[in-house]
């Protein structure tokens, strides 16, 4: 069934007409964290949008000193393993003011032509208030042509008891669509928490 | 009554289904005029800061201040409405700036601006102009400010007209170390009133 409205079609066939005002980010998914050992969003990353952001809330994990970690795949494939040259660097300030700076990321928190998982938070906190939140945007995950692009930027209550704010960015070095993301902790489960997947039109 | 096209439930209970429609809410838009403060309460004159959505997110539009050099700050609280503007944060500052004249390169992180547990008010750009077109824009997300589990993340990107004739580029984090939810935020200058612009609230679905 349609609805039209002084000749112009509003919705047809399951879908609101092109021509009808939307916003143009637009929620896909929800998955919520319950003693997880990953979150992985396996459909609805096509070619339908150009962008694809990824919301963290309240991400809980169970093990101290955990690193929050993506990693993506193509096609059926799950061994999430893709190649990936990052970078990295964050502000980070603790709470009994013995440090505060901000700094470039270096060792195993980027990679360069690896396949290992890319972190987004580390060190994190598994006190019960503890948490991080923030976000990934993952660009045009179905091209064909160019690799695909990443920037995640997140806030984290680390397990030394401090405030980092983490920007993470890089590249999956593939001309292979991108069809799926897998969330984990490097070490134990995702306690608790949100993950939101958006398309932005 | 639902509205159904081709088995896609498109509508139904007041409201578009999931998939259709914007993410992006409007929730409240705040004009200053001469205002000592910007504060948005829950449940008062329709602004929504409860469980509601798990992201908000607070868009500054050319905050003009009154007086020269002064910062943009806010601070949150519970719904007591005897409790102060004083919650305890933890965050980062760090900033980009460039001056007019070609001089004034910096990148570097705010030591005066950051806060070790304090209950000030945080700020969100620093020496911002009063010079008639100088003003700062920006951002602020705020994650999860109901949870009764956490605390509470934020991080907010600011650029403005510094008063020293730069533009600078401002990246502010941290968290409210209470898992009391929070439900009213306050935005003001350091000193004086916020002659003019609009901040405006997003839920984020």
């Amino acid at each position: 069934m349609g609805v039209i409205s002084n000749g112009t079609t509003l919705l047809d066939a399951g879908a609101l007409d092109s021509g009808v005002a939307t916003g143009a980010m637009v929620l896909l998914s929800t998955a919520t964290a319950s003693s997880s050992a990953t979150i992985d969003f396996t459909s609805g990353i096509d070619s339908t949008y150009k962008e694809y952001i990824f919301k963290f809330i309240s991400i809980h994990n169970a093990t101290d000193a955990a690193d929050f970690q993506f990693q993506v795949d193509t096609g059926s494939n799950t061994s999430y393993n893709q190649t990936i040259t990052s970078s990295g660097f964050a502000a980070y300030n603790q709470e009994d003011d013995s440090a505060r700076s901000v700094a470039t990321h270096s060792g195993s928190a980027v990679l360069h032509q690896e396949t290992g998982f890319q972190d987004l938070g580390r060190s994190l906190g598994n006190d019960n208030d503890q948490s991080l939140s923030g976000q990934l945007h993952l660009y045009e995950p179905s091209s064909a042509t160019f690799v695909k692009h990443f920037i995640g930027v997140i806030n984290e209550y680390a397990n030394n008891d401090g405030t980092n704010q983490r920007f993470v960015a890089g590249y999956v070095n593939t001309t292979t669509a991108i069809t799926r993301i897998r969330f984990k902790m490097d070490s134990g489960n995702i306690d608790s928490g949100t993950i939101k997947m958006y398309g932005i039109k | 009554m639902g509205l159904i096209s081709d088995g896609t439930t498109i509508f139904d209970a007041g409201a578009m289904a999931s998939g259709f429609g914007s993410s992006m809410v409007f929730i409240k838009k705040l004009t200053a005029s001469s205002s000592g403060t910007l504060t948005f309460v829950n449940g008062s004159s329709g602004v929504v800061l409860d469980s509601t959505y798990k992201e908000y997110m607070f868009v500054f539009q050319d905050l003009h201040p009154a007086s020269n050099g002064v910062e943009l700050e806010f601070q949150g609280t519970i719904a007591d409405p005897s409790s102060s503007y004083n919650q305890t944060i933890t965050s980062t500052l760090f900033k980009a700036g460039h001056g007019e004249d070609g001089s004034g390169d910096s990148f570097n992180y705010e030591a005066d601006a950051d806060q070790q547990q304090g209950d000030g008010f945080q700020d969100i750009a620093r020496y911002v102009g009063n010079g008639n077109d100088e003003s700062v824009c920006g951002k602020l997300s705020l994650y999860d400010p109901s949870s009764t589990a956490h605390v509470k993340h934020f991080m907010a990107n600011t650029q403005m007209y510094h008063a020293s004739d730069e533009a600078e580029n401002c990246f502010t984090a941290g968290y409210f170390n209470t898992t009391a939810g929070l439900t009213r935020f306050q935005f003001k200058f350091s000193s004086g009133n916020i002659d003019a612009g609009t901040i405006t609230l997003y839920g984020i679905k």
